[in-house]
């Protein structure tokens, strides 16, 4: 163990955590409030990983905007302040739920451990590197995503007016 | 020094707790957390293949930008089509049985004409 690893596991506990109570309590706001805690625990482990970029734009991203909609699209859908009593589930539901995402997760570590070796050395990763990359190898990549953007914009307005304008003129 | 297997153990464990979510939600925007959840889990797997040796053009840390542009488009269109069902259908219960739609048109059009 060094310290690398206590850094890692302590944000992968964080992580695993709170993602754990963001699929589990029944409270839907807090399940948006939690995702941002396992997010920003995902995020220390990208830190620690070394890859500091992708470790704020995750914090930018996802914590900044995407659960921003989500408490949105929350207020909006009339979520309840207290327990989701409308959503409730079976116990035999959960049970299932909880043995599909174990099968998951056994299958994946059996796919991956076998592959991990013992310690490595961390590497350095230079942002500059990855910016002459982005902007040399990946750029067409990176405009089409851009064009992605725009278009997952206008397809949003154009889900969220089109049907409403038509059913207003008949 | 750091070992790879912590990096695969989160990783595994990030997406059986997404495919948990997906599974046991009923309400669709709650459904999504458990898809960004599965999304982060293979993030960390994306950055641990690129930790310890060189990635080829740095793609260990260009594609988990790219993921997450994506996913965000994902989001925003999926927060989209569920808001506009909620408009319809008054209920974003995954749940619900679908009424009938030929018989919810031609209702419509009876009580127009």
């Amino acid at each position: 163990m060094t310290s690398l690893d206590l850094a890692f596991a302590a944000c992968g506990l964080l992580a695993v955590v709170a993602g754990l109570l963001a699929v589990t309590t029944r409270q839907v706001v807090h399940a948006a409030l939690w995702l941002v805690v396992a997010l920003l625990g995902v995020a220390g482990c990208l830190l620690v990983l070394g890859h500091e970029l992708v470790a704020l734009v995750l914090v930018l991203v996802y914590v900044g905007a995407v659960v921003v909609l989500v408490l949105f699209a929350l207020m909006l859908t009339r979520a309840p302040i207290g327990p989701d009593l409308v959503h409730a589930v079976p116990v035999w539901r959960r049970v299932a739920a909880g043995l599909a995402g174990a099968a998951t997760t056994a299958l994946l570590l059996a796919a991956l451990l076998p592959l991990a070796g013992g310690a490595v050395e961390r590497r350095d990763i230079a942002n500059q590197a990855i910016a002459t990359e982005l902007f040399g190898t990946w750029v067409w990549p990176f405009e089409a995503l851009s064009v992605l953007l725009l278009a997952a914009l206008i397809a949003a307005l154009a889900v969220s007016r089109g049907p409403s304008k038509e059913v207003a003129s008949p | 020094m750091i070992h790879l297997a912590g990096p695969y153990v989160v990783a595994a464990l990030l997406v059986g707790l997404g495919v948990m979510g997906v599974t046991v939600r009923r309400n669709a925007v709650l459904l999504l957390i458990g898809v960004e959840l599965i999304l982060s889990g293979s993030l960390v797997l994306l950055v641990a293949s690129g930790a310890a040796t060189a990635s080829r053009w740095e793609a260990s840390s260009v594609l988990p930008l790219f993921v997450i542009t994506i996913a965000a488009a994902e989001v925003v269109v999926a927060l989209a089509v569920i808001l506009t069902a909620f408009r319809h259908r008054g209920s974003i219960d995954l749940d619900a049985p679908l009424d009938d739609p030929l018989a919810a048109t031609s209702a419509t059009r009876g009580d127009r004409t």
